[in-house]
């Protein structure tokens, strides 16, 4: 059941993350990412985040990608068409992640032994030992992302706005 | 039962995925959404790594998902910031190409 699960949202993963990567056109990769997004809300599921899977599903494939999805539509971006750059960075980004692939995985899967083992319903934390510790030991951090979240509207209005 | 190190190995070939668009992207836009590819890959190592340490001290463990949750807020900051800027690019060059856009006046 969970290795099931695992490799179908695993390959809903990999398969979108490599179609934003081919993709030309911006929306095409946009969805894409929302799906990538959303199998990771599974994945982290079945790790035991429930409150982040949550998270997950409504700030990032939620809010941020209606973001993207908005300035994609309202710039009317079209197709990116290939340049002198882009051909050396062919050249140079698809062996060097490629080297970056094989490095992790050769790490992770040689030391296979000293990681644990996950099953589904161990260890499931819940919203409640969550927000303990959030609204109890971090509550200064918590209310400082407040102010962050105040300054970041500001200043994506003053950015985004007409000047006459 | 699965090990944990394969999800550490899928946020790893997410990373990359993500690196590798980072690079090659020639639309702002799309750079842009490769970066919160790769953030979204840390966030998969650091969910792993909760459930492997809750799972070696054998009791449960939160901080790894704290950190997750002040990514996911920074990355909603980021976001809305971001995408401001590239508007005022766009008002400024009329042009969503990286390649033109290489100087830092506007």
């Amino acid at each position: 059941m969970h290795l099931a699960l695992f490799i179908i949202f695993g390959a809903l993963c990999v398969a979108g993350a490599l179609n934003l990567l081919f993709q030309r056109h911006p929306i095409n990769s946009a969805l894409s990412l929302i799906v990538v997004m959303s199998s990771l809300a599974v994945l982290y599921l079945l790790l035991g985040a429930e409150f982040l899977a949550a998270a997950q599903v409504i700030v990032y494939s939620g809010a941020i990608m209606v973001l993207f999805t908005f300035v994609i539509m309202l710039l009317n971006a079209g197709a990116e068409e290939r340049t002198h750059g882009s051909k050396m960075a062919y050249i140079a980004g698809i062996p060097g992640a490629a080297i970056l692939v094989a490095l992790l995985t050769f790490v992770f899967l040689s030391n296979r032994g000293s990681f644990a083992q996950a099953r589904i319903g161990d260890y499931l934390v819940t919203t409640r030992d969550l927000s303990q510790v959030l609204f109890r030991d971090l509550l200064l951090p918590f209310e400082v992302t407040s102010v962050l979240i105040l300054i970041a509207i500001l200043g994506a209005v003053a950015l985004a706005r007409k000047e006459h | 039962m699965i090990p944990i190190a394969w999800y550490l190995v899928l946020s790893g070939i997410l990373f990359s995925i993500g690196v590798a668009a980072f690079l090659i992207k020639r639309n702002i836009i799309t750079v842009f959404m490769s970066i919160e590819l790769m953030l979204n890959a840390v966030n998969l190592t650091f969910i792993a790594f909760t459930r492997h340490w809750s799972q070696v001290t054998g009791h449960l463990q939160v901080s790894g998902q704290i950190f997750v949750f002040f990514v996911m807020v920074v990355a909603a900051a980021e976001a809305a910031v971001g995408l401001a800027i590239i508007i005022a690019v766009f008002r400024a060059r009329n042009t969503l190409n990286v390649d033109q856009v290489d100087l830092m006046k506007l």
